[in-house]
C-alpha cells in the first residue's frame, strides 16, 4: 500500500515538473534563457516616480537608485532635476535642491554647462530628481534596480507596491533597461 | 482667418505636448569646446548564475548529508551542526531567498499562468526536498531549512501541548497553503514571502511588524517547539504528506523496542505515538460508529467549506491590485482630483482603457469564485478528515515516530538505551 502511494507521488511530481520544463520547449542548459534565474527589472518609460521604491524595498536605503544615462543629459545650466521649481539663485544651498539627501553633485564643465553626478552610496530612490529632469528636461535621470544592492526577493516587495506595474521578472543576462542606450536596453 | 489661427494653435499646442510623451532630447547634448570627456553610466551586475547553482549544489549535499546522519549515523549531534551551518548558508548568507518554501508559489504561477516561466533552479528547491522526504522522510526539516534551525536553536522548556491541540493548530498550515495557492495561481499576491517572519532576522533589516511577528514566535518557541514548523509552514503540508509514505524513516531505537518509556517526554514536537492497548469490543463497538458518523459528516464539511468559497471570493479577490483598482476607479467621482491616488494616475498615463480593464477584473474575480470554492472544499476536507483521525486509535505495541509530523530532528535517538548488535 505504502509503496504504491509512493509510487504514485514520484510519477505525480515527475508529472508536474515534466509539464513545467516542457511547457516552452525542453530547456537545455542556456538555450532557454527564459528558464534560467532572473532579475527584477524597472521599466523607466512605465514609471511614474511614486516615490514607493524608497519606502517599499526590503533594503534600507533601497536598491532601486537614479541613475544617471549620461549620453541623454543636456548638461543644462537650471537643471529641472537638480533645482526646485521656483529656484531664484542657481546656488547649491539645500533650500534650492529637489534631492531630499544631497545626492546629486552639480560641478561646473565650461559655460554655460554643469554636471550632475549621482552619489549612489547617498541616493534613496525616491524619484523626485527623475520626475524633475523628466518634466522639463531630456529625461536622463531614469531609476534602475541597482543589481549589486538588490537581494532578488522572490516577491519584491517593490514591485508588489508599484501602481504603475513597472517591474518584471527578467532574464540575468539582460538586467537594466535605460533610455539613451541604442535599443533601450543594457 | 480664425480657423487659420485654430489650425496654429492646434499644431503648436501638439508640438509642444508631444515631447511629453514622447521624451524627446529637448535640450540637444552639447559640443565640450574644453575637452571634457562624459562619464560613463555604471550598471554593476547582479550576482552571477553559476552562483545559483551552486545554492542546488549546496542543498543537494545538505540534505544528502542530513537523510546519512538521521537514517544511517543516528546522530543528534550532527544534525544539530548541519542545522548550524544550514542557518549560516542558506539563512545569513543567501539571506533566505529563494527557499522550498516559497517555491510554491512559483511552481504553483508557473503552472497557472501562461506567461511565467519558473526557473530550473527554482524547480530543484522545490523538487529536491519533496522527493528526499519520499525516501528518508522529513530531514530537510531536521537539519537543512535555515526556518527550522534558527527555531531549533530557541526550543530550550519545550512541553507537550495534547493531542486536540496539536490537530486544531496543525489545520492552520492547510488554510496557509490554501490561500498561497490561491493568490499565486491568480497571479495577486506571494503571501509566503510577504509574510515571512525570520527573513528580516536573516537580513538583519525588515518592517517592524515582521520583526514582532518574528521575536513573538521566537519567545513562543521557547515553550512551544517551532510553532512556524508545526503550525503555519505551508510547505510542512506537502513534506507532511511525502513523509507518511516515505521509503525509510528515522526509529526511536535501532533494534527492539524495551518499553523502557525514556523517550516519552521527550519529543518537543509531540511526534512519538504511544502504544495503545487493544480496545474491549463493546468500546470498539462504539469507536467504529463514531468513525462511521464523522466519516459522513466529511462530505457536509466540504459542501460547507465550498459554500463558504463562493460567499467570500469578493473579499478575497479585493487582494489582487487590479480587482482593488478597478474599485478605487469605480468609486472615484468621490475622490478630489488633489489626493488622487498614484494607482489611478499610472492607469491614466498608462492608456489602457477602462473597458479593457474591467473585463479583464471580471475574469480574475471568475477565477477567484473558482478558486474559493476549492478553497473551501480542500479546507473543509481537511477539518473533517482532522476531526475523525483524532478518534482513531490504532492498535500498537511500541513507542514509534510520527512518519507524518516526526522532523527528524533525531533527539529522542539519544535517549533510548537499546544497542544494536
Amino acid at each position: 500500500m505504502r509503496t504504491t502511494i509512493r509510487g504514485t507521488l514520484f510519477g505525480g511530481l515527475a508529472l508536474m515538473a515534466g509539464d513545467l520544463l516542457f511547457k516552452e520547449g525542453l530547456p537545455l542548459f542556456g538555450k532557454n534563457t527564459k528558464a534560467g534565474p532572473t532579475v527584477w527589472q524597472l521599466d523607466p518609460a512605465k514609471c511614474i516616480q511614486c516615490g514607493r521604491c524608497a519606502i517599499n524595498c526590503v533594503k534600507t536605503p533601497s536598491a532601486v537608485k537614479c541613475t544617471h544615462a549620461y549620453s541623454m543629459c543636456g548638461y543644462c545650466k537650471l537643471c529641472s532635476g537638480y533645482f526646485k521649481p521656483g529656484t531664484k539663485t542657481l546656488e547649491t544651498g539645500a533650500e534650492n535642491k529637489l534631492c531630499p539627501v544631497s545626492a546629486i553633485k552639480r560641478t561646473f564643465v565650461e559655460d554655460p554647462f554643469y554636471e550632475y553626478i549621482i552619489d549612489e552610496t547617498l541616493c534613496i530612490g525616491c524619484g523626485k530628481c527623475v520626475k524633475g529632469c523628466g518634466a522639463f528636461g531630456n529625461g536622463s535621470l531614469q531609476l534602475q534596480v541597482r543589481h549589486h544592492l538588490c537581494d532578488n526577493c522572490n516577491d519584491c516587495s517593490i514591485a508588489r507596491n508599484c501602481p504603475a506595474e513597472a517591474f518584471s521578472r527578467v532574464p540575468l543576462t539582460d538586467p537594466y533597461l535605460l533610455k539613451g542606450f541604442g535599443k533601450e536596453k543594457i | 482667418m480664425k480657423l487659420k489661427r485654430l489650425v496654429i494653435l492646434v499644431l503648436f499646442m501638439s508640438g509642444l505636448f508631444l515631447p511629453a510623451a514622447m521624451s524627446i532630447q529637448r535640450f540637444p547634448k552639447p559640443e565640450f569646446e574644453s575637452g571634457y570627456v562624459e562619464p560613463v553610466t555604471q550598471f554593476p551586475l547582479p550576482r552571477g548564475e553559476f552562483l545559483i547553482w551552486m545554492d542546488v549544489a549546496v542543498l543537494l549535499l545538505t540534505i544528502s548529508l542530513a537523510s546519512w546522519l538521521v537514517i544511517k549515523k543516528r546522530s543528534r549531534l550532527g544534525v544539530f551542526w548541519l542545522s548550524l551551518f544550514s542557518l549560516a548558508y542558506f539563512g545569513f548568507y543567501r539571506q533566505g531567498c529563494v527557499c522550498s518554501i516559497g517555491a510554491i508559489q512559483n511552481v504553483t504561477l508557473a503552472l497557472f499562468s501562461g506567461n511565467f516561466t519558473i526557473p530550473l533552479a527554482v524547480l530543484f528547491f522545490f523538487l529536491i526536498p519533496l522527493i528526499f522526504t519520499l525516501l528518508f522522510g522529513r530531514t530537510f526539516c531536521a537539519a537543512v531549512c535555515p526556518f527550522g534551525a534558527i527555531q531549533d536553536l530557541v526550543a530550550f522548556k519545550p512541553m507537550q501541548i495534547g493531542a486536540w491541540l496539536n490537530a486544531f493548530l496543525g489545520m492552520i498550515p492547510y488554510l496557509y497553503l490554501g490561500l498561497a495557492v490561491l493568490f499565486a495561481a491568480t497571479t495577486t499576491d506571494f503571501i509566503i514571502c510577504r509574510y515571512d517572519p525570520f527573513v528580516g532576522i536573516f537580513r538583519l533589516n525588515g518592517s517592524f511588524g515582521m520583526f514582532i511577528f518574528a521575536g513573538v514566535l521566537l519567545l513562543a518557541g521557547v515553550f512551544i517547539a517551532r510553532p512556524y514548523c508545526r503550525f503555519l509552514c505551508p510547505y510542512g503540508v506537502l513534506l507532511n504528506w511525502m513523509s507518511r509514505f516515505s521509503w525509510k524513516h528515522m526509529t526511536i531505537t535501532p533494534a527492539e523496542c524495551v518499553q523502557c518509556r525514556l523517550c516519552e517526554n521527550i519529543c518537543p514536537y509531540d511526534a512519538i505515538d504511544f502504544p495503545q492497548t487493544k480496545k474491549d469490543p463493546a468500546s470498539h463497538r462504539k469507536q467504529i460508529n463514531r468513525v462511521i458518523l464523522l466519516g459522513l459528516l466529511v462530505p457536509v464539511l466540504v459542501l460547507a467549506g465550498v459554500w463558504t468559497g463562493s460567499q467570500i471570493h469578493r473579499t478575497l479577490a479585493g487582494v489582487n491590485s487590479k480587482v482593488r483598482l478597478v474599485r478605487l476607479l469605480q468609486t472615484e467621482p468621490m475622490l478630489k482630483d488633489k489626493d488622487e491616488l498614484p494607482e489611478i494616475t499610472a492607469f491614466r498615463s498608462s492608456g489602457v482603457p477602462q473597458e479593457q480593464l474591467v473585463s479583464e477584473v471580471d475574469g480574475i474575480e471568475k477565477d477567484f469564485l473558482k478558486g474559493s470554492r476549492i478553497f473551501g472544499g480542500f479546507i473543509g476536507l481537511v477539518f473533517g478528515l482532522t476531526l475523525s483521525g483524532l478518534f482513531r486509535t490504532p492498535y500498537r505495541t511500541d513507542y514509534v515516530t510520527n512518519r507524518a509530523t516526526c522532523l527528524s530532528c533525531s533527539r529522542c535517538v539519544d535517549y533510548c538505551p537499546v544497542i544494536k548488535k
